[in-house]
């Protein structure tokens, strides 16, 4: 008995906590009973945590996908052609540093990048969420990344205030992204500290040096589409074509540095292999119609349920309405890209979810009819649906496990929420129906 | 007792009607592959206040005139037209619409979706891919979940039936979208094949469930002769079968009427499979079994 308990306010915990992220971000609460008038603002509280250095931030927003948000998605596909095998790894992380920096110029909200190799191809998957500016920017992706050396400028001109870094640095060396040949992370033999490293061709050794010899104590500062990378100073005279960025660099920051250089040493080609540019306007009309649908098969479904299987019935529909407070929490933890695909995934497991509680309920009445006591009965009832109920749901979860690792966007969408919601179902049909049930027939 | 089994023939005649039509059509015209697989560009525009066929011999036109080349031009709604066609790149785009909006006003761009065919090729790949290993998983699994029924009748029989009428749901689905497709211009796309492969495990899940009652009443009721043991089981499920297809149904209705149009096709898909898995696995899959186990029985009585 003690154990049933303990379910019962887990269940009861988990259904409120779901209910607080399920909850929008703002909403009113107005109402009046009798005297007394409320009226009030409800926030959702955020997660944002201190403990010492560790910081825990979490915003319990829902995420929607571009077919529903609006905006705009892009593969590009690298062309790797001219690069050397081995450093056609660096060239892609730098492809999708310049894809990501194009991008951000132009102050488009949270895009995703992502890259992926298929087969021999490299891939950098872009969607930007609303549509700004995206024309411009895709316009931008395209190009090659500029990579400049420039020298400060000369004393006389410094006096006047400068403007930008432009203005510091405005003497072109000559030097540019061609004649590097690449750049990577290297370690301080003595300290260990992470450096960047620099490798020039022959005209660029040369360049590199006639550079150093002019500015020994002086700054050079490198560009990358016109915006500044790093200016380090110039301790001598370099000759040989390599040489060492110092400076007090964290791993990760020696890391982004060198990336960016290479995007400059190792330009790709990108072209825009495929695009989809979807309205802001359809989109909002799609979330409204999906919930709409979505309540109303929840109302056909709880009908149906008290109309077939009466008090039982009802319980079920309790625990159905659990199972969508959660199962919806859960796609705002994860947090779950949800799609229009995503949606009728969804909305396919709350038909399914009543289907085990159907096979338990059916299980139920006939143990009934067969001479059964009714508590018996409804204990037999779950033991015996048991095997078919998990036997048929594994299958729905093994072809929702093949959509997802061949799918890719909408179809990921679906699978995810499709298992999502049959897993939880299983909780709620299962677990949920029968401490409720067994509080009912005490 | 509803007798099932008895009029086994009947069911599947039924089903042939279906399927039959289908597969002719499928072998006459095939399927109409939509851009993500074949790769191409998908454009709509809003355009008012005109006269649509006189708005889609213009479109047709200026894309003559633009070197662009069109494929069909369909009226998607009151105000916009969906134009299928090779693809073509950002520029190109921005070329017509310009182009457009000389000859026919104010033009809006709704959408646009250009696939290139690289990305065709693989998304064809990958869906024959993903079918062929849904159904060895599927097969695979049955076997597993069916090793323990009891002598002399076999886990392997029971697989083979369940799959025989998992492909009668992806030929029912195929062969309809292959009519609709000839007929209604309705296109094959990424969304048909999650469709598809949603159906496999559902059909399964249902084929499942009246196969789980059989074993159990194959050790309950041992000694009564297969065919009623199997029609037996049907009837025991049967109300569980319809009710669990009717909610499924009842949810999907509802996503066709107010679930908006890009999904429409897709969610017919899925409410046409979810009938055709439920009538299989009840009147396709458990009667063939019978059928097997009786043909093995008349080959037994005839070499003794």
């Amino acid at each position: 008995m003690k154990k049933k308990r303990y379910l019962l306010w887990l269940i009861t915990l988990l259904t409120i906590f779901s209910f607080i992220i399920d909850l929008p971000q703002n909403f009113r609460l107005s109402f009046s009973l009798g005297p007394m008038k409320i009226d009030r603002i409800i926030s959702r509280p955020e997660i944002d945590w201190h403990f010492g250095k560790i910081s825990i931030k979490k915003d319990f927003s829902p995420k929607f996908g571009l077919d529903l948000s609006g905006g705009t998605h892009l593969v590009l596909e690298a062309d790797m052609k001219s690069i050397a095998e081995e450093d056609k790894d660096k060239a892609f992380d730098s492809a999708r540093d310049i894809v990501e920096r194009r991008i951000n110029l132009y102050g488009l909200t949270e895009p995703v990048i992502q890259q992926t190799k298929v087969g021999s191809s490299y891939r950098i998957i872009v969607e930007i969420p609303g549509i700004s500016d995206a024309e411009k920017a895709i316009e931008l992706i395209g190009k090659t990344a500029k990579l400049e050396f420039f020298e400060e400028t000369l004393d006389s001109a410094k006096e006047a205030t400068p403007t930008s870094f432009t203005d510091i640095w405005s003497i072109p060396t000559g030097l540019s992204g061609k004649n590097l040949k690449k750049s990577q992370v290297v370690f301080d033999p003595k300290t260990g500290t992470p450096e960047v490293a620099l490798e020039f061709d022959e005209e660029g050794a040369k360049l590199f040096e006639e550079i150093t010899k002019r500015n020994v104590n002086k700054t050079v500062a490198i560009f990358l589409d016109n915006q500044l990378l790093s200016a380090p100073k110039v301790n001598e005279t370099i000759s040989g074509g390599k040489a060492v960025i110092q400076g007090s660099f964290s791993m990760d920051e020696a890391k982004r540095l060198s990336i960016a250089l290479n995007a400059g040493a190792l330009p790709v080609p990108l072209t825009v292999i495929q695009q989809k540019n979807v309205g802001a306007t359809l989109g909002m009309q799609s979330i409204d119609k999906s919930i709409i649908a979505s309540i109303i098969g929840l109302v056909v479904i709880g009908f149906f349920m008290v109309v077939n299987y009466g008090i039982m019935g009802l319980v079920a529909d309790v625990a159905l309405i659990i199972y969508t407070l959660m199962t919806f929490a859960i796609f705002k933890l994860i947090p779950v890209t949800l799609t229009l695909a995503g949606i009728a995934g969804f909305i396919l497991s709350i038909g399914m979810a009543v289907d085990a509680n159907i096979l338990i309920f059916e299980r139920i009445k006939e143990e009934i009819r067969w001479g059964t006591d009714q508590l018996t009965a409804i204990r037999l009832g779950f033991d015996r649906a048991f095997p078919s109920i998990r036997d048929s749901n594994v299958s729905s979860l093994i072809t929702c496990g093949i959509l997802y690792y061949f799918g890719t966007g909408i179809v990921r969408g679906f699978a995810i929420t499709l298992a999502i919601g049959i897993i939880v179902s299983l909780f709620s049909a299962i677990t949920i129906t029968r401490t409720f049930l067994r509080m009912v027939y005490k | 007792m509803f007798d099932f089994i008895n009029k086994k023939w009947f069911y599947f005649i039924f089903s042939a009607l279906i399927i039959v039509p289908g597969i002719i059509s499928l072998i006459l015209y095939g399927v109409k592959p939509s851009i993500d697989f074949t790769g191409g560009t998908l454009l709509e525009l809003k355009i008012s206040n005109q006269e649509p066929a006189l708005t889609i011999d213009k479109i047709r036109k200026t894309g003559e005139l633009q070197k662009i080349e069109i494929n069909s031009i369909q009226q998607s709604g009151p105000d916009t037209y969906l134009i299928r066609l090779k693809p073509i790149n950002k520029d190109q785009n921005q070329k017509l619409q310009e182009e457009l909006g000389k000859e026919l006003g104010k033009v809006t761009e709704i959408r646009f979706e250009t696939v290139g065919p690289s990305i065709g090729k693989e998304t064809t790949r990958n869906a024959i891919k993903a079918v062929i290993i849904a159904s060895v998983a599927i097969i695979l699994y049955i076997a597993f979940a069916f090793r323990q029924v009891p002598k002399p009748y076999s886990s392997f029989r029971f697989g083979i039936c369940a799959v025989l009428a998992l492909l009668h749901d992806v030929l029912v689905m195929s062969g309809l979208f292959s009519i609709f497709g000839h007929f209604l211009k309705v296109e094959i796309d990424t969304l048909f094949i999650t469709a598809l492969l949603t159906i496999m495990g559902f059909s399964v899940h249902d084929t499942i469930v009246v196969f789980d009652r059989i074993r159990e009443n194959l050790k309950r009721l041992s000694g009564k002769p297969f065919p009623t043991i199997v029609n037996e089981s049907i009837v025991q499920t049967l109300i569980r079968s319809i009710s669990t297809s009717l909610t499924v149904l009842m949810t999907l209705f509802a996503l066709l009427l107010f679930g908006g149009e890009t999904i429409r096709w897709f969610v017919i898909a899925l409410f046409i499979g979810i009938i055709s898995g439920t009538y299989s696995s009840i009147f396709n899959a458990a009667p063939l079994l019978v059928v097997w186990e009786e043909w093995i029985e008349k080959k037994r009585v005839k070499s003794s």
